[in-house]
């Protein structure tokens, strides 16, 4: 029998695209439904998926729970759950649309909550550390349920089925946001589990990833010692772990974590000044173990802005452009240039070289 | 006095068309096994003293000399072998504990060969050394618990001392007294080459050497031969050591034989007096003890150097290892039980102690268990062979390896195992000169740092395999291993799938 995702490690290949609007101007799905639409046969149809953010303005303070049930029963148990450790403001069904394409959806719900304060200081969390460990717990723990977004002011869509059919059933033109990305999936071996499609998301984090990474092994069992549980066995799950300890727990400014990420090779760190040769020393020294390895290229979505991040040695394609306040990432130029006809400052980044597109302060 | 009842363990045979009696063999046989007899011009060979270090065979101009194992057998028998009978005979012909020189050579299981390695196909590109920048660029030493900067992004955490190596090898403690000066300073010239370390071991530091401070990891070990303030600032890290894999238990001895002028005045001791470290370091009884000597260690350096604690891979290695780790070690090193020796009680040496594969591996998962993996750096040491062991060490979850036996064969040494007679044909295992100036260093240094471009070759073409371009994404990454013929259990406590899974 097949095995679903988290209990054997399935690698895959992908597309990837992402817009971002630095004035936070809001711009609905279509777009990035057009560009992932472009690279079609980069996916097969075994997982699509998009992010975006600044699309639950109203509800901005809340987190946004996305949830899969398989089931009614699984349903009722996780909501015993989260009313014993949320405030709910507001709960109902994520609106879907029928596509013919699509087949065995889940339930697919959603929760605007809180975190029930004496909970989070009886436990000496803040409201993030408490949120992102209910969210671990439900899904290591609730067999049948699974978050799959629980950010705040942002959301992950996401299913089995090519990424554009995925975006047509989720009806992505109603939401506005001023940053999307998408993901289409072409995985060697799945059952096709919805809760497997990317992005994955933790808290703030999205990620969507096209490749595979070789130094999964060390990562895991790097971020496992604080506290992570690796349960779908995904690329994309271990760098948002990754990600959320070295910038969430850590403190790490995103910059020094990118460097950790995709660290500068020994020979390169030589030639900086003293100073700065000590500080690129010292991560690499101490983080050693949080260095990504194998082809990716990756689009991260955060409360701030934009990252995209390639390999230290490019193995995987990445393509930026400008126009007006936007900046685009894909993986193909093409899928830039079908939503953007002509788009400005192309650019490819050479590997390890990281690009963090920040919104501007909000007024 | 009764006929001895021992029998030669081989046999010289002597090709007499090729023998020109050139008396080479005579000359060189510092075992006294071959004699000339004027009187028929003939070579002879007495058996019994052939330790089989082939090194007549080597030199034999028209290569008329072969050793075999003594073709002459007891009754079959399954459990008393020629061996166990043997033994019995020098026992009570001696009175003595029997000794032993390098690992142990039963045949138990090598985990090392029973694992293989993964390679990347299709889905993941496979990396080509020749062509792609491949790091192997190690750090052994303290991590922080986390880096911190302040509001202008400066770094404000200072990190503890560091060993920087351009690969993950090191030469292992071996002491000047167990080898000779020739073959101490082929290692140093080969890791100053290398940028790497060699080991002072038990015996101090040589006043030639203490120029390759920078390559030197001095050894503080239970005996304190040769350790004062200068030593001490001498190396780039301090080794304390509790324990070795060939001989968990005990200390170290080296026999009175051994000790001349110069290990005389290197290890502060008397000429000619047997070298006994104590079983235990006498102040150490407990781990907070431990403790203790680390900081005094760290105190006397000023904290500029790391201090290593190394230990013998026993039964309850893992906790061990974690009291080490908390106890304020920079590393941890842990020698199995196929590790070699100068001299050990061959009953130590081939009974006590576990494999280091399974002790290294359950070392790692334990500090991960206990999340302080990433504090403390873990050095893989008691017979690493060759290339694909050390990449199989580093999946496990080493930081590096030390290297004793390898490089030793690498300058010539043909495992003998005969070290404890002070009598190596090659220069190696001994202190007296006609024998020592045979150890070229000029050429043996050239052979090691030989032996490891070449092994750091290989090590880059595997990562490379495997879709990897610096060594630490390998460390701990135990999904590039698949075991063949483990049973589970075996495989739970290395971490790895079986091969098909």
């Amino acid at each position: 029998m097949l095995k679903k995702e988290g209990e054997i490690r399935i690698p895959s290949g992908c597309a990837i695209s992402g817009i971002i609007d630095k004035k936070r101007n809001r711009f609905n799905g279509s777009d990035i439904i057009k560009s992932i639409a472009l690279m079609h046969d980069r996916s097969n149809g075994l997982g699509g998926g998009f992010a975006g953010y600044g699309i639950y303005p109203q509800y901005k303070d809340f987190f946004a729970l996305h949830i899969f049930y398989d089931n009614e029963t699984i349903k009722h148990k996780t909501e015993d759950f989260l009313n014993a450790h949320f405030e709910i403001e507001s709960a109902g069904n994520i609106p879907t649309r029928k596509v013919s394409s699509i087949a065995n959806k889940p339930l697919i719900w959603r929760y605007f909550v809180q975190p029930r304060i004496y909970k989070v200081k009886d436990l000496c969390m803040d409201e993030k550390e408490f949120t992102a460990r209910c969210v671990i717990r439900i899904n290591r723990e609730f067999d049948g349920a699974y978050v799959f977004s629980s950010g705040k002011n942002m959301g992950a869509f996401k299913g089995v089925g090519y990424p554009e059919d995925i975006g047509d059933f989720f009806m992505l033109e109603n939401y506005e946001g001023y940053i999307w990305t998408a993901h289409g999936r072409f995985p060697t071996n799945t059952p096709g589990w919805w809760g497997g499609a990317h992005p994955f998301t933790m808290l703030d984090w999205s990620i969507v990833h096209n490749g595979e990474i070789s130094s999964y092994d060390a990562n895991r069992r790097f971020v496992e010692m604080y506290g992570y549980n690796c349960a779908l066995q995904t690329d994309t799950e271990v760098i948002t772990y990754l990600l959320d300890l070295l910038v969430r727990k850590h403190n790490l400014p995103i910059e020094k974590a990118l460097q950790i990420l995709v660290a500068p090779f020994w020979n390169e760190i030589e030639k900086e000044n003293p100073e700065k040769a000590k500080e690129l020393k010292a991560l690499r020294t101490v983080y050693a173990s949080a260095l990504i390895n194998g082809p990716f290229s990756i689009l991260v979505g955060y409360e701030d802005g934009l990252i995209a991040l390639n390999d230290r040695i490019k193995l995987r394609s990445m393509v930026m452009a400008e126009k007006g306040n936007k900046t685009f990432f894909a993986s193909e130029e093409s899928a830039i240039r079908v939503i953007c006809p002509e788009p400005e400052n192309i650019y490819h980044p050479a590997g390890g070289e990281p690009i963090v597109v920040k919104l501007e302060a909000k007024i | 006095m009764s006929i001895s009842l021992i029998t030669p363990q081989f046999e010289v045979l002597r090709d007499e068309k090729k023998c020109i009696q050139c008396k080479v063999c005579v000359k060189q046989c510092a075992n006294e096994v071959h004699r000339y007899d004027e009187e028929d011009n003939v070579v002879l060979a007495d058996d019994a003293k052939c330790v089989n270090c082939h090194r007549c065979v080597v030199l034999c101009p028209t290569k008329a000399l072969k050793i075999r194992n003594n073709s002459l057998e007891f009754r079959d028998n399954a459990n008393w072998n020629g061996k166990a009978i043997n033994e019995i005979f020098i026992q009570a012909e001696t009175g003595g504990i029997l000794l032993s020189s390098m690992g142990n050579p039963k045949p138990f299981p090598i985990y090392w060969d029973k694992m293989l390695l993964n390679a990347s196909q299709v889905t993941n590109p496979s990396i080509d050394p020749l062509r792609e920048p491949m790091e192997t660029k190690v750090m052994i030493g303290r991590k922080p618990k986390k880096l911190e900067f302040d509001k202008k992004g400066k770094l404000i955490t200072e990190i503890p001392p560091q060993i920087e190596l351009n690969m993950p090898i090191m030469f292992s403690a071996m002491s000047y007294g167990s080898i000779s000066k020739n073959a101490h300073e082929a290692l140093a010239r080969a890791a100053e080459k290398l940028g790497i370390v060699y080991n002072t071991g038990e015996g101090g530091l040589h006043k030639d050497f203490y120029k390759y401070g920078k390559n030197t990891i001095v050894q503080v070990a239970s005996g304190r031969f040769g350790v004062h303030l200068n030593y001490l600032e001498a190396g780039v890290a301090i080794e304390i050591k509790m324990g070795q894999g060939a001989k968990p238990g005990i200390g170290g001895h080296l026999p009175g034989i051994k000790v001349g002028e110069d290990v005389s005045a290197t290890r502060m001791i008397p000429v000619g007096a047997d070298a006994i470290s104590p079983a235990p370091h006498h102040d150490i009884y407990s781990i907070e003890d431990l403790s203790q000597l680390i900081f005094s260690l760290k105190e006397a350096t000023n904290y500029k150097k790391p201090v290593l604690v190394k230990i013998a891979a026993v039964n309850n290695v893992a906790a061990i290892a974690s009291g080490i780790a908390r106890a304020g070690a920079d590393a941890i090193i842990i020698d199995g039980f196929r590790g070699g020796t100068g001299a050990a009680p061959t009953r130590v040496r081939d009974n006590v102690g576990i494999p280091i594969e399974l002790a290294l591996a359950a070392v790692d998962q334990r500090l991960r268990d206990e999340g302080i993996r990433n504090e403390v750096s873990i050095v893989c040491a008691g017979s690493v062979r060759n290339s694909s062991d050390i990449v199989k060490a580093i999946a496990l979850g080493a930081d590096a390896v030390y290297i004793g036996s390898a490089a030793l064969i690498a300058i010539g040494c043909h495992m003998c195992h005969s070290c404890s007679t002070g009598k190596c044909n090659w220069g190696i295992a001994t202190q007296e000169a006609e024998l020592v100036k045979r150890l070229n260093p000029d050429l043996a240094y050239q052979k090691l740092v030989n032996l490891l471009s070449a092994w750091n070759h290989e090590i880059k073409e595997m990562l490379g395999g495997m879709g990897i371009n610096a060594i630490d994404s390998l460390r701990g990454n135990r999904l590039m291993l698949r075991g063949v013929g483990l049973n589970q259990k075996e495989l739970d406590i290395l971490g790895i799938k079986h091969a098909g899974e």
